[in-house]
């Protein structure tokens, strides 16, 4: 099948986004997909805003099934979040369990006033009432495909389709 | 080799001691513990992963650091803590360490944090109880410490970075230390170039050469160049004049003061797994210098147990 161009998806997305924001934004990247979007996008963004980046596993409802897989890079969020509208970006959407999981650890930290879910691709698999507010492309996968972003050596960013046995 | 540690998937279901565990699994936990240390900084230190598991402390030995930062790691993962002083309780009417184990989880404990004066003691445990139990050894007789030994592993790589260019010296009561043995093992199998032990001849064990380690027994040959000292307690009971003839001997040929610390590395760091005595293997003015890393050693000492118990708990057969 023919994949989403990535970086398309992210031009598009840095664009809705630099509409939203303001000085009380805070731009938090889900790791890993999602953190390297908001770098890449940071530089060219209209104002200068604040930023976290979040990795959930310690909250993940599936420790008892999955066990915990660390890959050291742990969540920082070193700025104020109380009050502030915080813009989750992810770079695809499937169950919303990480979602979850992450404005569960947001919440750690502080109470915003506001969380808005920004993703490039929604996979149309939501097993939770949760849902993005911003997102790119909807696409509809089977279970055992996963679509991961992907920065090359130029980097550029692409997508690759893994299939899992399940 | 048949590993009690590691459950039919290679994975790690019980810390019993660090011989026997790879250099990645080390690592795994290194870096997990990196992960926790950032939860320690934030106003609410406190994750929800153990939610619901019970974790109980059972120490047929007295303690009083390592069992409150089990305990605090335990907590700040959402586990329920129950602390067993047994010295104090059943044991002394003559209940059986495993009949004590089995009660416990027959109350549903889930996870087991066992000190004993006996060396094998938490091996023994963790062969006799269901996969679905996890078993930390928290010092076993002179035999292991296993998670003393990734603490101070951690301790290292956080002011050295790189195992393998290292000088490390271990210093004080060898024979009768489960601490050096479990940070001879860690250091070995992180690739540390150098390790030597320095102490008098009567605080060695016999062979001790076979487990990697250069010997000195004049502790001011032994700290020359190194880049980490690590200080051990001398126990007050070996001041019977059989092993060590006086606390102020002791001080005077092998205690570290800062003369003695100037023959190491500039950027030496100075290790001790606590309870100091001051003015016996240690003098003050070096535990409080900025060389000292004692406190942060205690601070890692939680994250490292945290990533411990997370790991094992992930873990099912």
């Amino acid at each position: 099948m023919n994949l989403p161009n990535a970086e398309n998806l992210i031009e598009s997305l840095k664009n809705k986004i630099n509409e939203m924001i303001d000085e009380n934004t805070v731009l938090i990247g889900v790791q890993r997909g999602g953190e390297l979007i908001l770098q890449k996008i940071l530089p060219s963004l209209g104002s200068a805003v604040a930023t976290g980046s979040i990795d959930a596993s310690f909250y993940r409802d599936d420790f008892s099934s999955r066990g915990l897989k660390i890959k050291n890079t742990p969540s920082k969020i070193d700025t104020e979040i109380n009050g502030k509208h915080i813009i989750l970006i992810d770079d695809v959407f499937s169950s919303g369990r990480t979602v979850r999981a992450a404005m569960n650890e947001i919440f750690d930290y502080g109470r915003p006033d506001k969380i808005t879910l920004a993703v490039l691709i929604d996979r149309n698999e939501q097993e939770l009432p949760i849902a993005p507010q911003i997102c790119i492309e909807k696409i509809s996968l089977s279970k055992n495909q996963h679509l991961v972003l992907v920065l090359d050596k130029n980097k550029k960013f692409t997508f690759q389709l893994k299939e899992s046995h399940v | 080799m048949f590993n009690p540690q590691l459950n039919n998937k290679g994975n790690l279901n019980h810390l019993l001691s660090i011989e026997g565990l790879s250099k990645e699994k080390i690592i795994q936990i290194l870096d997990t513990a990196e992960s926790f240390l950032k939860i320690g900084e934030r106003d609410v230190k406190k994750v929800p992963i153990l939610r619901g598991k019970t974790v109980c402390n059972v120490f047929f030995e007295n303690s009083t650091r390592t069992r409150t930062t089990f305990e605090i790691a335990a907590k700040r993962l959402s586990a329920d803590v129950i602390n067993l002083n047994v010295a104090t309780s059943s044991q002394s009417k003559g209940e059986t360490v495993l009949d004590t184990i089995n009660n416990l989880i027959a109350m549903n404990a889930d996870i087991f944090v066992v000190r004993h004066s006996s060396s094998g003691a938490a091996h023994f445990i963790a062969s006799h109880v269901k996969p679905n139990i996890h078993i930390i050894n928290a010092g076993d007789g002179n035999h292991s410490h296993p998670t003393q030994g990734l603490l101070d592993a951690f301790t290292i790589r956080k002011y050295k970075t790189n195992f393998n260019k290292l000088k490390v010296a271990i210093v004080g009561d060898i024979l009768n230390s489960r601490v050096a043995r479990s940070n001879i093992h860690a250091l070995n199998i992180l690739g540390v170039p150098e390790i030597r032990v320095i102490a008098p001849k009567t605080l060695l064990p016999d062979e001790i050469e076979k487990l990697g380690v250069h010997v000195f027994y004049d502790i001011d040959k032994g700290l020359s160049d190194v880049d980490v000292i690590m200080m051990l307690r001398i126990q007050n009971e070996r001041m019977d004049g059989i092993m060590l003839p006086s606390q102020e001997e002791y001080f005077k040929t092998y205690g570290l003061n800062q003369v003695r610390l100037d023959l190491a590395k500039k950027d030496a760091i100075v290790m001790h797994p606590g309870p100091m005595n001051r003015g016996v293997e240690i003098d003050s003015a070096v535990a409080d210098s900025e060389q000292s890393v004692i406190l942060p050693q205690v601070t890692f000492g939680i994250a490292v147990r945290m990533a411990v118990m997370a790991i094992l708990a992930g873990q099912h057969s």
